[in-house]
């Protein structure tokens, strides 16, 4: 039972880091606006994965659910004000690019 | 008790919004300087035993046990401070009275967030009041709509997104080992447990996470940016306590409560914190733009908290909070006269300006007392609070660290003085024939802010009492 | 904990990763959305196979949903490139990104050879609240004040960034 569940945590971990891991190299990589603010909703999402893994190890289902839920509601309000930021960004530029993003220097 | 702190902005700001549009719209500025003036009293009146006796009210309300210490005190007395300094400086520089509206109802947000975070007894609620802090300074950050200001929000977002997942993860990777997030739950768990490699990556995670929000070298990317950019009174709040609150105070909660203090973890915070003083300092010396030289010299002085937390004693805990408070008060009365000087010259170019303190003399003044106290030159505050924690390091047998800290003393005269002559001394620029000094509703800030610089400086040897004692309390 | 719990968990574990990676990897904007929104389902399968159908609902309505509308309506509010510089810039883009399996690919394999193992798990707390709606209200009420806060936040975010002089009807006072 032990190892069953030791299993389960791994192969969850493993998983969770790899969805970081894309979620990171899309923000690096990219020179779209919009496709920063994806990454950073990937990145989200693998750690609800790992809330929820947690809560069903340790047997708190309902504690995890209630961070999840919350974690939800926060990361909404953060990606509209960010989506917000981007188009205001946009009005400003005319352009999506993300290096245009770099001319505070120094 | 405590979480009256929160429920009466909270309030406020609904009451604020009732669609009462011609009187709410004066009453929004005054009421924000109420709620801070009300906060200061109180944290000086009160005890800290007075904070934890429930309101019954409230208790009614929220099932919610708060863990109110001197150190949260001396936080509360900090951001009452800094936000009633800024909602000041924004009634010098944004003459529109809508505009005042929404700034001065984001920043009694931020102040109910940054009261939640101080009294947070566990780790997932510290994280979403820090969230809630973050996301008002988001918004007031791109208060003006400029090019900038966009700019540096975006960075911001995008490493406080990094930092949040960091944390997160630490949180879900601890629930499998502990059931629990409170603080006293997880002590328990490092105690026996500390061994354990999910803990330790958790801990890694949590430190990184919370080194970015900071802003400590090499996680620093978004400060200068998001500091320069601002609008001044967004500076002033930031700078002086939203970072303050939600990366130091909770990178202290976290590593004294759950006793973190093992050998790896040690290094690790002394070798960052020196890094953030000595680099940033270098970074400073070469900068032409005023707030941006400010944002790195924020940097540096960050570095030296973390140095007297990494060290790890009574005394040095002490000279870390103490410093604390010290920069919180220092460093917003330098945006302060950072924003006067942009509002009345219209730039924040240091090679441009020169002479100014000939016109305007009180800022000049100031910002003298503030750079001496940040060099940490006696008899002012930011001597003392320097002194104690390179004391400290020194008795627990870092001498090299300690070394490194005297050091960058030095380097933070150097760039001072560089500014201080650059733009308030020496003959006075073209273009500048017709300065005037800054109206009214910015000199009062920097008086008060310079004339505590000051007191604290000079009545030290009666107040090192109350500040050591409360450090006790949380070791 | 049979067999067939672990097969079903790695198979929507690896269907979530491949909804992540195609997310990541499409160079059409509106797919890179939709393929958000299909993430977002693969999570909420993966909720619902642990039992928490709470949070899987949520997911499901808020990410899935709303989060999905919020990038579909930031794509439309800012233009998409011309139709050659478009093309130019999908090869680019593909050099740049067909990294990013390989890089998993040697992750994985590198992370699946030294697996953090799970020495002792929790023990289950004698007073775990039954349900998510008591542990909710009675165990993290101090949270929803937060949810609150930030909530106003947002609106008040929205209206700072978004709110321009003409839409604003009545006297201004001076």
């Amino acid at each position: 039972m032990s190892g069953d569940m030791a299993t389960f945590f791994s192969v969850s971990v493993i998983f969770a880091v790899l969805m970081i891991c894309a979620a990171l190299y899309c923000i690096l990589a990219t020179r779209n606006l919009i496709r920063i603010l994806i990454g950073m909703e990937l990145m989200t999402k693998s750690v609800t994965l790992l809330l929820a893994v947690g809560g069903y190890i340790s047997g708190q289902m309902a504690v995890a659910q209630t961070y999840i839920i919350t974690l939800i509601v926060l990361e909404v309000v953060v990606i509209a004000i960010a989506a917000g930021i981007v188009i205001g960004s946009f009005r400003h530029n005319n352009d999506m690019d993300a290096g245009r993003m770099n001319n505070l220097k120094g | 008790m405590a979480v009256l702190l929160i429920l009466v902005p909270l309030a406020a700001v609904l009451f604020l919004n009732l669609p009462l549009q011609k009187i709410m719209c004066r009453l929004a500025f005054w009421i924000g300087l109420i709620l801070c003036l009300v906060q200061t009293l109180l944290v000086i009146q009160l005890p800290a035993a007075a904070w934890n006796e429930p309101c019954p009210v409230a208790r009614y309300l929220l099932r919610f046990a708060p863990a109110v210490d001197n150190l949260a005190l001396v936080m509360f007395l900090a951001i009452a401070i800094v936000v009633f300094v800024s909602l000041l400086v924004a009634r010098s520089t944004i003459s529109d009275c809508g505009k005042l509206f929404n700034f001065t109802n984001l920043v009694m947000l931020a102040m109910a967030g940054m009261n939640g975070l101080v009294i947070a007894n566990d780790l997932f609620s510290l994280y979403v009041f820090m969230e809630v802090a973050a996301v008002a300074s988001f918004i007031l950050i791109a208060f003006n709509r400029e090019k900038d200001a966009f700019e540096g929000t975006f960075k911001y977002i995008v490493m406080s997104a990094v930092a949040t997942a960091m944390i997160l993860s630490a949180i879900g990777l601890m629930m499998t080992v502990t059931g629990s997030m409170s603080f006293n739950a997880l002590a328990k768990v490092m105690h026996t447990d500390g061994g354990n490699p999910v803990i330790l990556l958790s801990v890694a995670l949590l430190l990184g996470g919370f080194f970015i929000k900071c802003g400590l070298i090499p996680f620093h990317g978004w400060v200068p940016d998001a500091y320069s950019s601002a609008p001044s009174a967004t500076s002033v709040l930031l700078a002086g306590i939203v970072t303050k609150t939600t990366g130091v105070y909770a990178l202290i909660r976290i590593v004294t409560m759950m006793n973190l203090y093992s050998t790896p973890v040690q290094t690790l915070i002394l070798v960052v914190a020196s890094l953030s003083i000595v680099v940033a300092a270098f970074a400073a010396l070469g900068q032409s733009d005023f707030k941006r030289m400010l944002a790195y010299s924020s940097i540096s002085q960050v570095g030296y908290i973390i140095l007297g937390l990494g060290v790890g004693t009574e005394l040095a805990i002490a000279g870390a909070v103490f410093h604390l408070f010290n920069h919180a008060i220092f460093k917003s009365l330098l945006f302060v006269n950072a924003a006067t000087i942009e509002k009345q010259s219209g730039t924040r170019n240091m090679d441009t300006l020169g002479g100014v303190s000939d016109r305007m003399p009180v800022t000049g003044f100031t910002s003298v007392i503030a750079f001496l106290s940040t060099a940490g030159i006696p008899p002012l505050s930011g001597f003392w609070s320097k002194l104690v924690i390179i004391v400290a390091a020194w008795k627990a047998g870092f001498h090299w660290y300690a070394l490194i800290a005297i050091l960058a003393s030095l380097l933070t005269l150097a760039y001072f003085l560089s500014m201080q002559r650059r733009v308030f001394f020496g003959k006075l620029a073209s273009g500048l024939e017709d300065l005037k000094e800054g109206n009214p509703w910015v000199i009062i800030p920097a008086c008060l802010l310079a004339a505590i610089t000051i007191g604290l400086g000079l009545c030290i040897p009666w107040l090192l009492g109350s500040f050591l004692l409360p450090v006790r309390d949380i070791l | 904990m049979t067999y067939d719990f672990n097969t079903m968990n790695v198979v929507l574990l690896g269907m979530f990763l491949a909804a992540g990676v195609w997310t990541v990897m499409t160079s059409h904007l509106l797919k890179s959305a939709i393929g958000l929104a299909v993430t977002s389902i693969m999570l909420t399968l993966l909720l619902f196979h642990l039992k928490a159908t709470l949070a899987g609902v949520f997911e499901l309505s808020v990410c899935a949903g709303l989060i999905t509308v919020i990038f579909i309506s930031a794509i439309s509010l800012t233009k998409p490139v011309a139709e050659t510089e478009a093309r130019k810039m999908k090869m680019k883009r593909l050099q740049r990104f067909i990294f990013l399996p390989v890089l998993l690919f040697i992750a994985g394999w590198l992370l699946s050879s030294r697996m953090i193992h799970l020495t002792n798990p929790a023990h289950t707390v004698a007073d775990a609240a039954a349900t998510v709606q008591q542990a909710l209200w009675s165990g993290r009420r101090f949270d929803l004040v937060g949810q609150i806060l930030i909530i106003l936040a947002g609106v008040f975010g929205i209206v700072v960034l978004f709110k321009t002089k003409d839409s604003v009807d009545g006297d201004k006072k001076q």
